[in-house]
């Protein structure tokens, strides 16, 4: 694989209804009721139920895995929690786009910048993994 | 006020956590993850996986109810309800696979009160008993 400063990976478009947050919470143990709850996510000063941080960083995190073929490979990966991805009690759901672009490549590492966008901005900041490169 | 006394402490390792299969397929479809490798042991082994490999976030399926359980404690005086989750990343040592038995160690890295926040900033050392396998840093944030 010919992997430079610069290579994009293909892109991806998440789907987040209230029953991937329901799932997520059940497969992560994180059952807090901003994720499943309107009036408590209002309670704490939230427009509604909002989707786990970490659902939208390991889903998003699909676009890098899915390119390099090898969960093993991450050395690392993290992002900042920016804005929170609304998601509405209906059938579509928040629809988040995830960008990634390589930018470095050194010592047979490559490193990632991915970018997740919600309703026209960013969710997550300093969206980095760093992924061992196959020989 | 969150007890800043914690700050620089580390608190008792908690484990073994035996990283199941059926919890990796759970935990790789709640992300929508289709990665043979973490689904199907035949593949992982073919490439080379003692078991089934983890997705890179499943970490925190044993390090948030850890988490939550000491911020949740009253001796740390931690507004859970309103706590928003600000930062993540997760180093790995060596990958995570079905039948890990893994040890958490939360340590207590900072503490600090800005702008009507108080940002804590938690780390958990995940090994097994003969290695480290994981960091993780979480930032976790709550209205002072």
């Amino acid at each position: 694989m010919s992997v430079e400063k610069g290579t994009e990976l293909p892109p991806l478009e998440l789907h987040l209804t209230r029953a991937d947050l329901v799932r997520y919470a059940g497969a992560s143990g994180d059952f807090n009721p901003i994720h499943w709850s309107d009036r408590i996510a209002q309670v704490a000063g939230l427009p509604g139920v909002i989707a786990h941080g970490m659902l939208t960083l390991g889903a998003a995190g699909r676009i890098v895995t899915d390119w390099v073929g090898d969960p093993s490979r991450v050395r690392s990966y993290g992002a900042r929690f920016t804005r929170p991805v609304l998601v509405p009690d209906d059938d579509a759901g928040a629809t988040v786009t995830v960008t990634a672009v390589v930018s470095d490549v050194s010592d047979g590492i490559a490193k990632v910048d991915v970018k997740a966008v919600f309703d026209g901005k960013g969710v997550l900041g300093r969206a980095v993994a760093e992924v061992v490169l196959p020989d | 006020m969150p007890d800043e006394s914690f700050v620089g402490r580390a608190l008792p390792a908690v484990g073994p956590f035996q990283v199941g299969r059926e919890k990796i397929r759970e935990f790789a479809a709640a992300i929508g993850d289709t990665s043979p490798l973490s689904l199907d042991l035949d593949v992982a082994r073919a490439a080379g996986h003692r078991d089934l490999v983890a997705p890179p976030t499943f970490s925190t399926t044993f390090t948030m109810p850890l988490i939550e359980a000491f911020l949740k404690d009253p001796a740390f005086d931690w507004d859970y309800t309103r706590m928003v989750h600000g930062d993540q990343r997760i180093v790995f040592h060596r990958p995570i696979l079905g039948g890990d038995d893994l040890f958490t160690t939360i340590h207590v890295d900072s503490l600090t009160t800005r702008a009507g926040s108080h940002m804590l900033t938690l780390r958990c050392e995940v090994a097994t008993a003969e290695e480290p396998v994981a960091t993780t840093t979480s930032l976790l944030v709550t209205q002072a």
